[in-house]
Order: structure tokens, then sequence, then C-alpha cells
């Protein structure tokens, strides 16, 4: 079912207060000064000191440790689609159209449709949230982002008893995605967190990182940052949220289930099939350091695994 | 043999580890230098002992002598740049943690297999002298065979470490059978002239 909400279709309830308002369109005109950046010939990096979302609030839970420098959280990713090399993503991303852009709400719940991304963006107030990630491949940053909880997009859309799970599709664009042209891994990429977990005031909606818009390498326009689980669950540039009863099959499990779990939840004790996941390089750092249970999320996370078997729901 | 061969190569045999070197203190391997820097001496280690394999072939498809001259040399820097791999790994990732080491040898098969290629290569290191040459005799050709295990150790040792991506180890999986194809008897009998190749041969 596809639908773009007219005028006509908007509740009342829906409609944004001035404060929001005023946040997305700078959230816009961040956008505007970066692609204005990028016409010009000016490096992008130049805009992570300016500041173009301002007025965010900082996150209590945010970590106080110090932030990986901008030219390596957006100089070195995972992002398949665009090249397996760590730097591939910045030298190839800028294929991608992320204007304009919608998100396709489907399965159990009363509001399906397709959205677009200022459909999305529109009710939500935006604030910073630093919080570790960590690489299944051993290495961690500290990242500020910009964004909002996934529990308050959730809501909107009025899941149903059945919605246990919610999956998640990265788009699917071989044109402007160069990687998906080969099968490394099943296209689109596909990810799932269990209802509590997604609902989880941990867990973000991020459109920015550093002040300004998301690169296009870190998943623009609109991605999901889950930080007590290793980086690949936080799937990039989302184009479906589906609400469905049954465990998502993600496309890394797909491609090698006994190394990929669905649950993924960082954990020092339950090692990769290949390597140990003991230890961690935080980069920018010398020496390895420890690796924390839930990626040092325990506290708020823990309760949602009680009586789980880490080691089989790995 | 022209005399500037052999310094000509010692000195390109180095250059990649210079490249590493200045690359690491001006800070222009990526923003994981330390891992760049394994995996790329790592990948060198695979790469010289596959140029290595390249000489008897070469030698014997040319009639040149410098491949079989050199062709020590370039095992010796084979052996070399493994050092180099194995120590990034034992100090700079584990930073001499042993019993994380031990782990590591025995529960990840990629880490066991590249450790089983690096001490394969010390007798064939400690072994390339030429008095060592007289001294073992026919059994130094025998020993010398494991030229032939390594690679193969090696190829499997990146295969294994790759997470989805496995084009790289497989060209040098493909360039080891191809290496391994010339010196199986059909091949390279039909590449020379009827066998004239035994008479050649130093």
């Amino acid at each position: 079912m596809t639908l773009i909400r007219t005028p006509s279709d908007i509740d009342p309830s829906e409609i944004t207060p001035e404060s929001v308002y005023r946040e997305r369109r700078r959230f816009m005109q961040a956008g505007l000064a970066l692609s204005g950046a990028a016409l010009l010939g000016e490096a992008p990096f130049a805009q992570a000191t300016v500041t173009p979302f301002t007025g965010l609030t900082r996150s209590a839970f945010s970590v106080d440790e110090s932030q990986t420098e901008y030219k390596d959280v957006t100089g070195y990713n995972n992002f398949y689609e665009f090249g397996t090399g760590k730097e591939d993503p910045a030298a190839n991303a800028h294929t991608l159209r992320t204007s304009p852009w919608s998100v396709t709400v489907e399965g159990e719940c009363a509001k399906p449709g397709t959205y677009t991304l200022e459909d999305i963006l529109k009710p939500h107030a935006l604030e910073e949230r630093i919080y570790r990630l960590r690489c299944v491949e051993g290495w961690s940053m500290v990242i500020p982002w910009i964004g909002f909880p996934l529990a308050d997009l959730i809501k909107r859309f009025e899941p149903t008893g059945n919605a246990k799970y919610v999956e998640f599709e990265t788009l699917r664009d071989p044109e402007r995605m160069p990687g998906q042209r080969r099968s490394v891994l099943h296209w689109p990429y596909v990810e799932g967190l269990r209802m509590d977990e997604a609902m989880h005031p941990l867990t973000l909606m991020a459109v920015g990182l550093y002040g300004a818009a998301l690169p296009k390498q870190n998943g623009a326009p609109i991605r999901l940052v889950v930080p007590w689980k290793y980086g690949f669950k936080s799937i990039k540039s989302i184009v479906k949220i589906r609400f469905v009863e049954q465990q998502p099959l993600s496309s890394w499990t797909r491609a090698a289930p006994d190394e990929y779990g669905f649950y993924s939840n960082v954990n020092p004790e339950v090692d990769h099939p290949r390597w140990s996941q003991r230890s961690e390089r935080r980069i920018g750092e010398f020496l390895k350091r420890k690796t924390l249970m839930f990626n040092g999320y325990a506290e708020q996370v823990a309760s949602l695994y009680a009586g789980m078997d880490l080691r089989k729901n790995f | 043999m022209k005399p500037w061969i052999k310094p000509t190569v010692f000195v390109l045999c180095l250059l990649p580890l210079a490249w590493l070197v200045f690359a690491l203190l001006a800070d222009r391997l990526g923003a994981n230098p330390i891992e760049a820097l394994t995996r790329e001496t790592g990948e060198w280690t695979l790469r010289w002992l596959l140029i290595t394999l390249c000489m008897t072939p070469l030698r014997k498809a040319t009639r040149w002598i410098w491949p079989i001259r050199i062709r020590r040399m370039l095992g010796l820097f084979a052996f070399f740049y493994v050092c180099v791999h194995l120590s990034t790994y034992l100090w700079l990732d584990q930073f001499f943690d042993w019993g994380e080491i031990g782990r590591d040898i025995l529960k990840r098969p990629f880490i066991t297999v590249g450790m089983l290629g690096f001490v394969l290569l010390v007798p064939l290191a400690a072994t390339s002298t030429n008095a060592m040459m007289r001294r073992l005799g026919r059994n130094w050709t025998r020993l010398h065979r494991l030229a032939y295990v390594v690679p193969a150790l090696g190829v499997l040792h990146f295969w294994w470490l790759v997470k989805a991506d496995v084009r790289t180890p497989f060209v040098y999986a493909l360039l080891f059978v191809v290496l391994m194809l010339l010196r199986w008897k059909p091949v390279s009998l039909r590449g020379s002239n009827r066998g004239q190749i035994s008479n050649l041969s130093p």
C-alpha cells in the first residue's frame, strides 16, 4: 500500500508545534549548507566546525568520553552498498540521492503507508546523543549523533498486538549503490529488532552527526543507532519499516548464521567464531581497551535479556 | 648475472616496508593504522612468497639465470615481512598478552593456520645458507618443498579472516594454483622444448 499523505489526511494533533518546526527548518538549512558547500567545491569536512543544528538538547544518555575525530567517523565506514573497503563508502557514496526520500511503513500497524522524510521528521524534536559504537570487527568509536527516539516514531504508526518485531530495509538501488551490483550480501540490507528493543529509550533514529546532517557514507538521510549492539545492526539509509510477528532474517545472519545472530549484543564473553570480542581498538587510540558488556549500556538494557542464554541468543 | 640485479632487487624488496613506516609516521594509513599495518605486511608476505615461486618457472621459460640467483633472497624477504607481520600482531594487537595469544592460536583457525605457516617458514630461513644446503644434501630439497605449503597456508589464513568479500584472497589463491600448475609435468613440458629443462638446471 503506497500512500503519500495529503494535508487532509493529517490529524490536527500531528500539526507541528512552532519550536519543532523551527528545528526542522534548521535541519533543512543544514542540508542546504552542506550541498552548497559541495557545489562550491569546499570540503564538506569544513562544516564539522560549524553547527547547523542549533538548540539541540544534550541527552542524559550521552557518554562523557572523547569523541572520535570527524574525519574518521566519516572516512572509516562499513557500508557494503558502496564497497567492502573501509574507505569505499566515503569515496563512492556521493552517488546516493537522498532527496526526495520516503519511508514505507507496513505490516502489523494501524497506520501503514508511504511517508515522505518530511512527514517522518515533522513531529520530532532533535537531540544530540553521544554514543559508543562497537563494530563486530573489533574497533570502536564515540559519535555525537543527532536524532530522536525510535519509540516516538513507532508510536505514531500504532503497531498492533501482533507486532513482535520491527524489520528495517535499506534502499536497494544498484545504479546509485555500486556495491549492490555484486551479491556480497543479500540486497536489500535487512535488519530487525525485537519490539521491546525498538521501543527502548536508547534506540535512536539518527539524521545527523557532529551537529550536521548525516553524510551519505554514514547512512543518510535516516538511519538506526542501537548503541548496545554491534554496528551492523544499526541499519543505514532506511526506506522500509515493517511490523512483523516472526523474527526477521537480517542480511548478515543470512550470510553467516553461525557468526552473526539476530541479537548481536556487544558481549566480551561471547566470541565471534573466528575472533575474540574481549577487546577493541578505539579509533585514534594506540592500545586496545577491554570491551564492555552491552558496550557499556548494561545498566540500561541488561533487563531486556533477563533469563536468556546469551551464548545461544548471540 | 648482471651485477646490479641483486642489489636492485634488495632495495625494491625494502620499498614496501619503507613506505609503510613513512605512512605510519605521517599518519597516512587511515583511521585504523595498526590494522592497516598488519594487513599490509601480511599481504606483502604473501606477495613475496608467490614472487619467489615465480622464479623457477621464469628461469625455465626464459633460460635466464638471475631468477634462480635471487630466489633465496626473495624467500628471505618473505620471512622478513612475516616477522614484521607477526610482531604487529604480538605487540600492537595483543600487547604480549600470551594467554590471549595462546587462546587465539588454539581457537581461531585463521590464526592457527597463519602461525603454522610462520613456523614452517622458520626452518626454511634457517637452512637457506650454502653451508646448510651442502650439509643437508638431498634432504635440503625435500625440506624446501615446504615453500609450496607455506603460500597455501598464507592464502587460507587470509581467506578465513575475510568477512564476506573474498575477491582479494581469491586472486592470491588463483595465482598460487597457476604457479603450482606450471610445475606440473604435462604443463611444464608443453611450455619448454620437449623436456630439455632438466639439462638446464644448475
